[in-house]
Parts: C-alpha cells; sequence; structure tokens
C-alpha cells in the first residue's frame, strides 16, 4: 500500500467545513477510505444519517466527487444502479472501453444493518463492481441515539433507556461483517478510524477487487456515546485493544486475523471496562448492582473473539 | 426512410417488451410481479439474445429496482422498468425521490390492485395512488396504445423542457395478456424517434463533479424545488401534446390527452381511463342505435391533468357519468369523478356528474353494466334526478 508520505498529498475527496459535530468518526473513516480509492475517478453514495445530512447542506456540499443520497435503506441499490450505469454505457460505447471508475456507498449502522439490509443483500449477490463501507456508531445517531441492531448489549439509548426495570439494550449486537461473509464476495473486512494504516490498506484492497466489496468500520460517535469528542480515536482503539471490534478481513473466502488483533492474541486483550469506562452510554453498567450484566457484556465479548480466532484459523 | 409497419398478434405486455427493446434503455433494473412479469422475462430474453445491450439488474425487490433506476439515471443514463400493483406500493418513497431529482425514468404499470385482501387483477388503486408523486401519467386501452404509449414516454420524460419521470400504464390481464392485432414500427425508425438521451449533470461525469440528493431542509430551498417540479409537469402538458402529434405522423395513430368518440352531437357521455373504454364505446355505439346521443370521452394522460380539455368536450353535456377504477376511500368520489368535476366548475352551465366506482380487484366490466350508466344518464338528462352520492357499479 501507499505509504503515508504518499498518502498526505493524495487529494482529500470530502472536503473540511462540513457540519458533523467536532470528533465525529464518520468524515475520518470516508477520508481514510477514499484515500486507498487510488486516483481513478470515484462516485460516492451515501445513505440518509449524520453523514449524508451534514456533508451535502444545499447549496454546498463536501464531496469533491461525485455524490448521491436517494434515501435511507437503499445506499447500496442506489450505487448498484449508477455502476449499472457506467457498464451499460460502456457496452452502448458512450463510454471509452477503457475508462475506470470506481462506486462507493457509506451507510451507518442504521441504514445498513437495519432497514438496508436487503439492499445491500441483493447489490452484494448481484456482483455489482462496488464497495459498500458501513461507519458504525452503535446507534441512529442522526435521530437522537435510538438503538439499532449494532447497538452494543446494556448500551443507553433513547429507546433501549435505563431505569429500575431496565438497563440498556437488551440484545447483543449482530455480526453484519459475518453476514456480509457469507454472501460470498471477494472481499469483506473489518476496519476501525482507530487503525488508519490498516483500514486505509483494507480500503484499497476493496477498491481494487473486482466485484463487491464491504467494509465495517468502527467510527465513534462522541455525542451518543457520551464520550470526549477529542478521544474519539483513542477511544476506538480501545474498542479494537478490548475485542469488542477485532479487525480481520475475508479475502476470497479466507479468514484473516489482521495484525494489530494477530498482537493481542500474545498479549491478550484489555478487559471489556477500559471500552465501556470513557463512553457515558455505559455509566450504568459499571455500577455494582449490574456487575452481573457486565459479565454477560464480557462474555460475549470473548466468545466472539473465540469464534474468530477459530474462523481465522489461529 | 419510410416506417415499415409490422401487423402482429401481441399481448399488451410483449407489445411493451418490444417497445422497450426499442428504445434501447442503458439500464432496466425490475422485480418481477404478476401481472407484470412477462415483460421482465421477455425483456431479459432479448438480453440473453442479444437483442438489446441494456445492463439488465435483476434487484430483490420493487424497492431496490426504483433505488438502482434513480442511481442509473442519475449518472446519466437512460433508464426502464415496470411494476405494478404491491411493487408500485413498495416503490412510493422513491417515486417521489425520482421525480423530486428529475430523473427522466420510464416505467410500464400493469394496473393492479392493492391489497388487502390479496387480488392480482386490474385496477388502479395501485398508479392512483401514486398521482400526486410527481410523475407524468399515461394510460393505455389498447396493447397498440401500450406501445405508443412506452415510445412517446421515452422523448416526454427526456424533454430538457420536463426532466420528470414518466409513468405508462396498462391494465394488468385485460391489456398485458390478451392477445390483440396491432402494429409494430421497425428499429430504425423507433430508434430515430426517440434519440440519443444527453444527460444533464451525470454522476459519472467525474470531470464536473455534481452531488444529487441534497439536503434542502433547515429553511432551505425545498419549497422552491416543489413549485420548480410544478412548472416542469404544467409545461410537460405542451411537450406531450408536440410529441404525440410528431408521433402520429410517424405511426398514423392519432394521440390526444383525451380521446373523444361520437361527442359531435352527444348530449350524454361517460369519461374512463383504460381498457373499459373498449366496452363503453361498443355500448355507446348501441345506445345510439336506439335514438341516444351517447359520446365517450378516454382520457390517455392523467398527470398533467387535461381539465381544459376535458371542460372543453364536457360542457354541453346534459349529464356526465365519471368511471373510477379506484377508490379514494372517504373522498366525494374516486379521484377522475374528482378531478373532473372540478375541471367543469367554472363553466358558465353547471353540468351534473355522477360518479361510479367499478371493476375493482379486476371485477366484470359487464356491458349490460356499462348500458345501466347510460340508461341513468338519459334519466339525468330527460329531467330526472341525479342519483345522490357515488355508486358501486355491479357490486354484488
Ligand atoms: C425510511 C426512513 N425511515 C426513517 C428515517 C429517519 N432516519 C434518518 S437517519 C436515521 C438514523 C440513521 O442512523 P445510522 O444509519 O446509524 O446513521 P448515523 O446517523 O448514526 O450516522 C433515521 C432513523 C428516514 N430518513 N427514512
Ligand atoms: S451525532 Fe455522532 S455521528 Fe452524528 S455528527 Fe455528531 S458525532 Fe457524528
Ligand atoms: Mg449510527
Amino acid at each position: 500500500m501507499a505509504n503515508l508520505r504518499e498518502l498526505t498529498h493524495r487529494e482529500d475527496r470530502l472536503e473540511g467545513g462540513h457540519r458533523l459535530c467536532a470528533g465525529c468518526g464518520a468524515s475520518i473513516a470516508v477520508r481514510q477510505i477514499l484515500l486507498g480509492a487510488g486516483t481513478d475517478p470515484v462516485v460516492a453514495g451515501c445513505a440518509t444519517s449524520c453523514l449524508e445530512v451534514s456533508t451535502s447542506i444545499y447549496p454546498y456540499s463536501s464531496w469533491k466527487t461525485p455524490f448521491i443520497h436517494s434515501a435511507f435503506e437503499n445506499a447500496a441499490a442506489t450505487i448498484s444502479g449508477v455502476e449499472a450505469a457506467f457498464k451499460g454505457l460502456k457496452a452502448a460505447g458512450k463510454i471509452p472501453a477503457d475508462k475506470k471508475m470506481k462506486f462507493v456507498a457509506f451507510g451507518g449502522d442504521g441504514g445498513t444493518y437495519d432497514i438496508g439490509l436487503q439492499s445491500l443483500s441483493g447489490a452484494m449477490e448481484r456482483g455489482h463492481d462496488m464497495v459498500y463501507v458501513c461507519y458504525d456508531n452503535g446507534a441512529y445517531m442522526n435521530t437522537g441515539i435510538q438503538r439499532s441492531s449494532a447497538t452494543p448489549k446494556g448500551a443507553w439509548a433513547t429507546t433501549a433507556e435505563v431505569g429500575v426495570a431496565q438497563q440498556g439494550k437488551t440484545q447483543k449486537r449482530k455480526d453484519l461483517t459475518s453476514i456480509i461473509a457469507a454472501h460470498g464476495v471477494p472481499y469483506v473486512a473489518q476496519g476501525s478510524i482507530s487503525h488508519w494504516k490498516d483500514l486505509t490498506s483494507k480500503a484499497e484492497k476493496a477498491f481494487a477487487v473486482d466485484g463487491p466489496a464491504f467494509l465495517n468500520v468502527l467510527a465513534t460517535c462522541p455525542r451518543g456515546w457520551r464520550s470526549a469528542y477529542n478521544k474519539s480515536v483513542e477511544h476506538a482503539k480501545l474498542g479494537v485493544q478490548t475485542g469488542y471490534w477485532p479487525l480481520f478481513e475475508v479475502e476470497q473466502g479466507e479468514w484473516k486475523l489482521s495484525s494489530p488483533c494477530k498482537a493481542l492474541v500474545k498479549t491478550g486483550r484489555k478487559p471489556i471496562e477500559e471500552f465501556l469506562k470513557p463512553q457515558g452510554r455505559f455509566r450504568h453498567l459499571l455500577k455494582p448492582e449490574n456487575a452481573e450484566l457486565l459479565a454477560e457484556v464480557q462474555a460475549d465479548v470473548d466468545a466472539y473473539w473465540e469464534y474468530l480466532l477459530k474462523r481465522c484459523g489461529e | 426512410m419510410p416506417v415499415e409497419h409490422k401487423t402482429v398478434a401481441a399481448t399488451g405486455n410483449n407489445m411493451v417488451a418490444e417497445a422497450m427493446r426499442q428504445c434501447a434503455p442503458d439500464v432496466v433494473a425490475a422485480y418481477p410481479i404478476t401481472p407484470q412479469t412477462t415483460i421482465v422475462e421477455e425483456f431479459a430474453r432479448y438480453v440473453a439474445q442479444g437483442k438489446v445491450r441494456t445492463e439488465y439488474v435483476t434487484t430483490e425487490s420493487e424497492h431496490s429496482a426504483m433505488s438502482a433506476c434513480i442511481g442509473a439515471s442519475a449518472a446519466g443514463a437512460r433508464v426502464m422498468t415496470a411494476t405494478c400493483g404491491p411493487g408500485l406500493a413498495m416503490m412510493w418513497e422513491m417515486l417521489y425521490i425520482a421525480s423530486g431529482m428529475r430523473l427522466p425514468i420510464v416505467m410500464l404499470n400493469t394496473n393492479r390492485a392493492l391489497s388487502a385482501p390479496i387480488n392480482i387483477h386490474c385496477d388502479h388503486s395501485d398508479v392512483m395512488g401514486a398521482r400526486d408523486a410527481g410523475w407524468i401519467l399515461l394510460f393505455a386501452e389498447t396493447a397498440q396504445e401500450a406501445y405508443d404509449n412506452t415510445i412517446m414516454s421515452i422523448r416526454v420524460a427526456e424533454d430538457p423542457d420536463v426532466l420528470l419521470p414518466v409513468m405508462s400504464c396498462l391494465d394488468g390481464f385485460i391489456t398485458t395478456h390478451s392477445i390483440d392485432r396491432a402494429q409494430t414500427m421497425d428499429d430504425e425508425s423507433v430508434g430515430a424517434f426517440v434519440g440519443d438521451y444527453t444527460p444533464q449533470n451525470a454522476l459519472l461525469d467525474a470531470d464536473n463533479p455534481v452531488s444529487h440528493g441534497n439536503f434542502a431542509g433547515l429553511g432551505g430551498p425545498y419549497f422552491e424545488f416543489k413549485r420548480s417540479q410544478r412548472i416542469a409537469m404544467d409545461r410537460s402538458k405542451s411537450v406531450i401534446e408536440r410529441v404525440g402529434a410528431e408521433f402520429a405522423e410517424l405511426s398514423g395513430r392519432p394521440f390526444g390527452l383525451i380521446e373523444t368518440d361520437m361527442m359531435d352531437d352527444a348530449e350524454v357521455a361517460i369519461v374512463v381511463i383504460g381498457s373499459s373504454a373498449g366496452n363503453v364505446r361498443h355500448v355507446a355505439k348501441q345506445m345510439r342505435a336506439e335514438g341516444v346521443k351517447a359520446g365517450l370521452v378516454k382520457v390517455r394522460c392523467f398527470r398533467p391533468f387535461p381539465a381544459a380539455e376535458l371542460a372543453a368536450a364536457l360542457s354541453g353535456m346534459k349529464a356526465v357519468a365519471v368511471l373510477d377504477r379506484s377508490e379514494s376511500f372517504g373522498a366525494e368520489g374516486g379521484p377522475l369523478f374528482m378531478e373532473t368535476r372540478s375541471a367543469l366548475y367554472d363553466l358558465e352551465r353547471r353540468v351534473p356528474v355522477v360518479n361510479y366506482i367499478y371493476g375493482l380487484g379486476g371485477s366484470d366490466v359487464r356491458l349490460d353494466l356499462i348500458r345501466s350508466v347510460y340508461t341513468d344518464l338519459s334519466d339525468i338528462a330527460a329531467g330526472g334526478e341525479v342519483p345522490a352520492g357515488l355508486h358501486y357499479l355491479g357490486a354484488r
């Protein structure tokens, strides 16, 4: 992959001056990923989300590359149509046969794990030459921090409240990355905004393969996580180091643990509390009366880690 | 080169699939649903046989079909699709997005009832539910008209003065599946008529990057965008007429926003949309033989609504019946009735208008039912009471 010096010379395709909150992980994810697209022109799609409403406020646009938003649940289908047009116009001789372009769709966890899952599954199955990126901040942030199927167990959300009868979200997260891997697409990976080198090289691979690729990226939301806006990257890093968000890739069906996590196999993971502590959405979980729930959360992380090691042959 | 006409025995769906092939869309994204299926099957066959070089996207739902059409159209491609009933309902959110983004997508709709109870047969509930979605709505009576409308739709949608999506509708099973005698034109003539599409603000023009589908809330220009859609829709009327006239010259088949039949000396008239016009015409002729001055107005374009044309055609009537093949539960009547009566409001003379809901879920539109409508109209014309309320024609 390109080194840091080379990357710094590449043009940013997402311009500053957008209206995302300070410390928002979404724009970090987008910029790191678009750096991995190389020099071919890129058409970017986006699902309705914080990212979309903050970067495309008419008559402005933060996108220095062709951009399309159509709705919340269909970023994958929409960009699949753009890619189909590219093929169709090539077949008609209206675009030169040797012209190269990349197609990428961004969606939040709500737009991807939940309402957009069918659209994503369809696009992956059809084999479009496109990259789909989910920036997972663990809730519907744009509409005010409601729970999604990506919200971690025990987390507070405005539709998974904390009170005498309930301690935040009662269900486990959905393992979307495995679900998309099960589609048998050429490239699937999990990355984090805290590991730029890992993420950008995964993006390079995703853009390079012929066919669909999927990236699931942990992207801190200081507003929804109730965390310090100037520590977003650190907080995402704790997600990786505790094993809450393992980094791995599935390349042509082969599962591989990424090097930051390989290191963890040797050194051991940090306890999950390290990830939870700086986030106000987990405050109740760390109270003595919720010790059992906390143990459950740790057990879930351990079980997923074991599952992953097995799949990766570690 | 003169146009080569070929007479064929074909279903409405055959004719539509043929027209689609001749329009050579760059992308078709579609999902199967009865009674639209034979369109997408036939088109898929054309693709497989190399008879059309379209990129054919077989989506996992109608929602994704319209979403992919939107992406493809914004990318700069000529885009077509087809659906009906529940499929159209599933697209609902995306219909407004297609028109709001001013994308000239052409969609065939094989009019089908909406559940519940589930029913695969014809009525106009699907398209009438979408009548305010900013799409131009054309209707066919026959397989021939379905073919003609499909070809004209491309020109209308892509006209730089319009740039709106067009839904070209034909009646499920009645028109889609009955074999009819019809004429096709040769590929070159159709190709020359529809011409090449020159997109504006195409996503694939990466040297001139544009953003589509931006956020226009927070006091942004949303309201003004809607007005520009209204202006484009109003402007489309003369474009449809111009394209219709050009097409008539090519095909020898006249086209109007409305079609009037036996209206020159008529005293009573039925206003109708779609395939039922055939039965109405047949009965009108019978009634004339019996001395009733019966006429018929068929609406071929519902959006933009031909209000002035209807007012002109109906102003001299002693009584008018509007037949609606869809409900608008709780309203004064069906959508065609409400808009027709409103079109007559500014006339000097008040024309009595009655409304009949008919044929929901494919319920039979028998000749005796049409006859009963003309008989009611004759009674009203002779000074009888205008029957109050709306009537369910032939409901058991
Ligand atoms: C069909 C539809 N349902 C609901 C909404 C409301 N809505 C807009 S964005 C959003 C949540 C987005 O959450 P996510 O995808 O996780 O992105 P985030 O804002 O967290 O970055 C919701 C519920 C919508 N725009 N469209
Ligand atoms: S609410 Fe969260 S996801 Fe949305 S802009 Fe702010 S930090 Fe980013
Ligand atoms: Mg989210």
